[in-house]
């Protein structure tokens, strides 16, 4: 709300209503310049938007991973880009293997479910074991200090993976079941976009049903309200710890999986660096912390990314708009950080807290 | 005491001193001279692409190297040839520190590399500076080779190449399409890297001199996946081809990507040496069927024996396109070597650095396994070793993708109109 005409006037308000204004305009009539081009059919933009969202799903699923981590242990988890690495790399194999041998084209739904299954494993030890062996003698620590262990974690994790699979890159094998598109009139979906979207929202599905309605997501939920109280009321604060991290990793690995379904190439040992970075700006566009915030982030990140260029960025005159992809994502969360530092559906923090 | 502490001094100043002086006494070179003790090895630098997503052209260039090296004996003018390796990554500060460290070691003679055109640019000054020389075995870009500072130029004195130029194979990618492929529209996609940024320049400029339209000038960052945004860009423009020379793993990406947008269902994928590689149509998949590869095509006896060698020694076939190229820059540079050194009373040899970057320069008609070679000295050929003539196009089918064939058959098309 424009707030520059009110008694307590100052020109930070002032120059911040200005910039949203300016944002504002500059967003609008970049799309206004690129719809009235035509140059985009509707078959197209669709197709952005399909493909935005079957990313932005996967940036949801590692993101929730942040948002768990953080919401119980108030940390960001640096490390948890190469969690998602640990799973699809490793997983990556396994693919190869079930598609040698002709398993994965006979019974592509059951392979998927091995490799989710797999990928999910190998990313919750590596979570598990992150918690155990690096967060938890530093629990209690000043918060800059498991800040600093997780960025070093990464690090180790990544040249780890390098050590066990070497450097260069692989690619998952292509499911036939999954080729193909889905043709709506002029629109054509592919199946495998349709595929990414619905298992992710399965599995977001299945995390919140575990938070809201069983008796391990009540401890979940008590821990990160207040640890001391939950530990007086008889829950295990280590066990539930160690619980997040794992269900984390799960779906950090399950992630990688589906990745390796929407993008089967450039599997290698620093492909979780940039996921994770984008997924923890999701997690903090939708509210750090807040499950439905991190699905809502990742989702609106993956989309934003898709159209922003060509929609806003082309409209504007801006040469090479696609390589500004990233800057529209980081941009967005400087905005959300500068407009709504408590995400879209985050809640006020308390000063504990933040 | 005192005094004879002051005297032990001096005279150790005056020894240290006067060492230099006394190794010169043997060298009129005007850039200096290595000397080789009589025991000691003749030391040649290497810095390949050893690690990374790019790590199979030095891994090809290696073993090209270590093949002339065992067709000599591993021996040079009676003296154990040694590899001093550095790693040039695939980027300029890869380029740079490796030839830092290359070029600190004053027994070095020569240094075969970089991979990379990227790397090339950071070493090579360094290089030039330090007096030496370095022959790259699969640098293509143009600017490498053009002494026009201002205009983008980046070459100096010491840098040859037995690779060919992309003037040579952008210039046949673009006569491929236009009379070829009957293309009319061109798309081109870049990452920023010298020799991608070069290559696409060469083909569009090309393809618009022989009257086709550019109607897509555009590039990724490297370590993007998806390229659905540029992708989309791209399909407005209609193009009839699109011409991406990118590495691995980008290139895998963009050409799994592209049969999903609309409009582009029937563009026609062409692609360059930096994807002339197995892995390639492996981790493309089923859409790296049917695409149109450039690069460098190297045949008769000779080189089917250097195949068969390969295999005998170090297994299997070469991993990439320009292990021959390196094979032929290690026997130009051994060869130099073995012209210009001077053999000294009790044994030791010295090896003028001018007098080398001479020999180099003044090669001529040299038969090498890529063909023959003849070293250039203008800009915007300066430095140029390979003539451009062991070139094709080569179109990617089934077999490589699903049958570990390699490398992919080359097109039937007649190659001399192509000068026309």
């Amino acid at each position: 709300m424009l707030n520059w005409r009110s008694k307590d006037f100052s020109w930070v308000d002032f120059f911040i209503d200005l910039l949203r204004i300016a944002i504002v305009v500059l967003i609008l009539v970049g799309s206004w310049n690129t719809l009235a081009s035509g140059r985009i059919t509707v078959a197209q933009w669709v197709n952005l938007f399909i493909a935005g969202l079957s990313q932005g799903s996967i940036y949801a699923l590692i993101a929730l991973g942040y948002t768990l981590v953080y919401g119980i242990l108030l940390m960001i988890n640096f490390a948890h880009g190469e969690v998602f690495m640990a799973g699809a790399f490793s997983t990556v194999f396994l693919a190869e293997a079930l598609n040698r041998t002709g398993f994965l084209n006979d019974s592509p739904f059951l392979s998927i479910m091995l490799m989710i299954m797999f990928a999910g494993l190998i990313s919750m030890t590596v979570a598990i074991l992150l918690e155990r062996i690096a967060y938890r003698p530093l629990r209690g620590s000043p918060r800059l200090v498991p800040l600093i262990t997780a960025i070093g974690a990464s690090f180790f994790l990544q040249y780890t993976f390098r050590g066990l699979y070497g450097s260069g890159f692989k690619a998952y094998p292509q499911v036939k079941a999954l080729q193909g598109a889905l043709q709506i009139g002029t629109i054509s979906i592919p199946i495998v976009q349709l595929f990414v979207f619905f298992s992710a929202l399965a599995l977001m599905l299945g995390l919140y049903w575990l938070v809201e309605r069983t008796r391990i997501g009540k401890a979940m939920r008590a821990v990160s309200e207040n640890k001391e109280v939950a530990k007086l009321m008889g829950i295990d604060i280590d066990w539930v710890i160690l619980f997040t991290f794992g269900v984390g990793g799960f779906l950090a690995g399950s992630a990688g999986v589906i990745n390796g379904l929407f993008r089967p190439q450039g599997v290698n040992f620093f492909m979780g660096f940039i996921p994770g970075i984008k997924a923890f700006t999701a997690a903090v566009l939708g509210g750090i912390g807040n499950i439905p915030g991190a699905m809502l982030g990742g989702l609106f990140l993956g989309v934003i990314e898709a159209i922003g260029p060509n929609l806003v960025l082309a409209g504007l005159g801006i040469p090479g708009a696609n390589q500004l992809k990233d800057v529209i994502a980081f941009t967005m969360l400087v905005l959300v950080l500068i407009f709504r530092p408590q995400g879209i559906l985050g809640e006020r923090l308390s000063e504990k807290k933040a | 005491m005192k005094r004879l502490f002051l005297i032990l001094t001096l005279l150790s100043l005056l020894t240290a001193f006067s060492m230099p002086a006394l190794g010169d006494g043997h060298c009129d070179d005007a850039l200096g001279c290595v000397e080789v003790g009589p025991d000691d090895p003749i030391a040649v630098g290497t810095m390949l692409t050893v690690s990374g997503a790019v790590s199979f052209l030095g891994e090809d260039s290696q073993g090209g190297i270590e093949l002339a090296l065992l067709a000599r004996g591993e021996t040079l003018l009676g003296r154990d040839i040694e590899l001093v390796v550095e790693d040039s990554l695939c980027s300029a500060e890869g380029g740079q520190a490796a030839a830092q460290r290359l070029t600190a070691d004053e027994t070095i003679v020569g240094i075969i590399g970089t991979s990379c055109s990227g790397a090339a640019q950071g070493a090579l000054p360094i290089v030039s500076d330090a007096g030496m020389l370095m022959i790259a075995p699969s640098n293509t870009s143009p600017s490498l080779t053009n002494d026009d500072i201002d205009g983008g130029g980046a070459h100096l004195p010491g840098y040859f190449r037995t690779s060919h130029n992309d003037l040579f194979l952008g210039t046949l990618s673009a006569q491929f399409a236009v009379q070829a492929l009957q293309a009319g529209a061109l798309a081109t996609v870049h990452d920023g890297d010298p020799y991608t940024e070069g290559a696409v320049r060469v083909m569009a400029d090309t393809f618009a001199e022989l009257g086709g339209e550019v109607v897509f000038e555009g590039a990724v960052n490297k370590g993007d996946t998806d390229m659905t945004a540029i992708l989309t860009e791209i399909a407005a423009s209609q193009p009839d081809i699109v011409y991406f020379p990118l590495f691995e793993p980008e290139s895998n990406f963009l050409a799994a990507q592209l049969l999903h947008i609309p409009g582009l269902e029937d563009a026609v994928m062409m692609t360059a040496a930096a994807n002339f590689v197995d892995a390639f149509p492996e981790n493309t998949g089923d859409a790296a069927i049917g695409i149109y590869l450039s690069g460098p095509l190297v045949s008769g006896d000779a080189y089917e024996q250097f195949l068969v060698t390969w295999d005998e020694e170090i297994g299997g076939t070469p991993p990439g396109g320009y292990h021959a190229h390196a094979y032929d820059a290690a026997n130009l540079l051994l060869d130099a070597v073995e012209a210009v050194a001077k053999e000294h009373d009790g044994g030791s040899i010295t090896i003028g650095r001018q007098a080398l970057r001479d020999a180099i320069a003044a090669v001529e008609n040299y038969p090498g396994l890529t063909g023959r070679l003849t070293c250039q000295d203008e800009s915007p050929y300066a430095g140029d070793c390979a003539t451009g003539t062991a070139l094709a196009i080569f179109q990617i089918t089934e077999a490589e993708v699903y049958e570990d064939a390699w490398p992919p058959p080359t097109v039937d098309w007649d190659f001399s109109a192509a000068s026309d």
